[in-house]
């Protein structure tokens, strides 16, 4: 760990390019500025945020184009509350023109802006909900704000914005197979602690990010609000232009730190010898090596979200459950961050290796992972989650406790019904598949007829998997 | 503003939304009343039905981190807190509070001195905060941020702004 990185004269971080660009002016860090941003992102919030916009005393919204608005924290509604919240928001939209609405069929707010190109290299990017940190893997600046402020930003089109010291986390290594990027970002985590990055903005930059697919990178950047991050970035490369072909809805221009730009702190992983990581109740930066809780019973599989619902989180789970059968003490709930997640984890037979294991596939939306609805947790119960928080209470009860894991960890407890090491549990054939998706991401090669001959009992205390 | 004297409610690192006001309450609870009566509720159930007008929350480290949402500071006030005191706020609860009226203190010499029960006062416009052991000075609100928080909020600070009549 180096503290206080020497800078070079002029050199500056990403964060302070973007938000210096936005008001024509060199900026540094600690430093208030008042920026129009390119895309507000707000959710189900958005009929409380239309209330308080409505009651500024302004009739229309500064610029509709600047929004999207997806519904996805309890979608479809559970229940007439619910119901009448996207009623409200529906209305909201049409009346204002905000035509970058996104119904309940379509799946978790951050999926949707980067699956729909609103996610672009050098935008600057706000949405009412912390994990809009997100964006950050494709080279945007985007940070959570909360309600109020978005219904200022309808009125007005602006915020205010601190200027962030930029911490930069180097990774060096590759991951083993069986060992993947939520299990990186943990043992950050883990190692920060929950105020580790906090106000500052989090660069991830090495051989092993370069490696990452995309969505592992989504991964990290979504996380990064876990230790207490304004936002999180990877430099664009191939795979983010690649990414954003036929995608992105603008024209954009790569922004990346200068050499020799002032870091306020140097953090240097190698993952080499990482292991699978597990977040304990009832913080996430509880980080402990998965060894240290090998063995305990799971009630509830979680595997999915905006943290890891995507293609590839789908298909390491199904190269993992593929001619097994679940525990039977275990729920697994599969929860795809997209509709157009699903679509593909259905077209490439992904959903059916899953539902013949045993899973119960949800719709795409938040679900479980904040308990608004489906999914939630008895007294005494705990789960293991593929997504990112394990707040007490955070899946509706308080009594009950909640793991966070990776994708590949999930799929091999859900097997076994304890928590486990999916490195010993899991034959290397199968460890390797989920390498190979988890490095070339959003592939849709995944079935292959050598994991159909391994069927049989690999679990862990003699338990039928 | 006035100074606040309250009592005070003194808790740990890394108080998040979550317990402050838990996820499942975010689109059901929406009237101040109840969303009072929730504030703190998986974090310390003698909380709510015992808070009196203008207490003080004590926090550690990262107080409010986790979720964006709004309530987290504003069940607070609905609920007559007067004021928090902690080491360091989330961004998210931070702006949350500030565009809420709710005074912010960040002391550590505070949270240090103060105990479960105490009496302590928040001199907000002197960045004075009183507790038994002593008075600490605590840093003001930036110049760019503080025209919101002395406004009473984001929203009056906005109409103000574009030069509209404060309502209710």
């Amino acid at each position: 760990m180096t503290e206080s990185i020497a800078t070079t004269t002029g050199a500056r971080t990403f964060s302070e390019k973007i938000l210096g660009a936005k008001v024509g002016k060199d900026v540094v860090p600690g430093e208030i500025v008042d920026i129009i941003p390119d895309v507000a992102m707000s959710h189900d919030n958005t009929a409380a945020i239309s209330k308080k916009f409505l009651s500024i005393g302004v009739d229309r919204v500064y610029d509709p184009g600047m929004h999207v608005v997806v519904l996805d924290h309890c979608a479809p509604a559970a229940n007439e509350k619910f119901a009448s919240n996207h009623k409200d928001i529906r209305e909201f939209v049409e009346n204002q023109g905000i035509e970058n609405f996104y119904d309940v069929a379509s799946g978790v707010c951050h999926q949707i802006i980067c699956e729909q190109g609103f996610a672009l290299p050098g935008r600057l990017m706000v949405g009412s909900d912390s994990h809009t940190t997100t964006y950050g893997a494709l080279g945007a600046f985007s940070t959570g704000i909360g309600r109020t402020e978005m219904a200022a930003i309808m009125a007005t089109g602006k915020i205010w914005l601190r200027v962030p010291e930029t911490m930069r986390i180097v990774v060096d290594g590759r991951l083993a197979p069986g060992v993947l990027p939520k299990d990186l970002i943990l043992k950050i985590i883990g190692d920060v602690g929950a105020d580790g990055a906090l106000y500052r903005a989090v660069e991830f930059c090495g051989p092993a990010i370069a490696d990452m697919s995309i969505s592992g990178r989504m991964t990290l950047c979504n996380m990064t609000i876990e230790m207490g991050g304004k936002n999180g970035y990877v430099a664009p490369d191939e795979k983010t232009l690649a990414y954003l072909n036929g995608r992105a809805r603008d024209n954009f221009e790569i922004v990346t730190s200068d050499a020799g730009a002032a870091y306020c702190e140097e953090l240097v992983y190698d993952t080499d010898s990482l292991e699978p990581q597990i977040a304990c109740p009832h913080t996430v930066d509880n980080v402990v090596p998965v060894s240290e809780v090998v063995g305990t019973p799971i009630n509830q599989v979680v595997l999915g979200s905006c943290t890891n619902g995507r293609l590839d989180d789908l298909q390491q789970a199904a190269a993992i459950l593929e001619g097994k059968r679940i525990a039977a003490s275990v729920r697994c709930l599969i929860l795809p961050a997209s509709r157009d997640v699903l679509k593909a984890a259905t077209a490439d037979g992904t959903v059916m290796k899953l539902l013949e294991a045993g899973a119960v596939i949800l719709n795409p939306n938040c679900g479980p992972c904040m308990g608004n609805h489906e999914g939630a947790l008895a007294p005494g119960e705990k789960a293991l989650s593929s997504a990112n928080r394990n707040f007490r209470g955070r899946m509706g009860c308080k009594e009950a406790e909640i793991f966070l894991g990776s994708p590949a960890s999930c799929a091999a407890t859900a097997l076994t019904g304890e928590i486990c090491d999916v490195r010993e549990v899991i034959e290397p054939e199968r460890l390797e598949l989920v390498h190979a998706i988890a490095t070339n991401g959003m592939t849709a090669a995944v079935g292959t007829n050598s994991t159909n001959s391994t069927n049989g009992t690999i679990g862990m205390n003699g338990t039928e998997v | 503003m006035e100074p606040i004297t309250g009592t005070v409610w003194k808790y740990g690192d890394d108080v998040n939304t979550d317990v402050i006001f838990p996820g499942k309450y975010t689109y059901t609870v929406t009237d101040p009343a109840e969303m009072a009566a929730v504030a703190l509720e998986d974090l310390d159930p003698e909380f709510a039905p015992n808070v009196k007008q203008n207490d003080v929350i004590v926090g550690g480290r990262n107080f409010g981190c986790g979720s964006s949402r709004e309530q987290g500071a504003t069940c607070l006030v609905f609920a007559g807190v007067g004021a928090v005191v902690a080491r360091s706020f989330s961004r998210l609860f931070f702006r949350n509070a500030i565009n809420a009226g709710l005074p912010l203190v960040q002391s550590d010499a505070a949270v240090d001195a103060l105990a479960k029960g105490d009496q302590v006062t928040v001199d907000v416009e002197a960045g004075t905060v009183t507790t038994p052991k002593g008075t600490f000075d605590f840093p003001p609100l930036p110049d760019a941020v503080i025209g919101i928080f002395e406004a009473g909020g984001l929203l009056p600070y906005t109409r103000r702004s574009l030069g509209i009549a404060d309502e209710k």
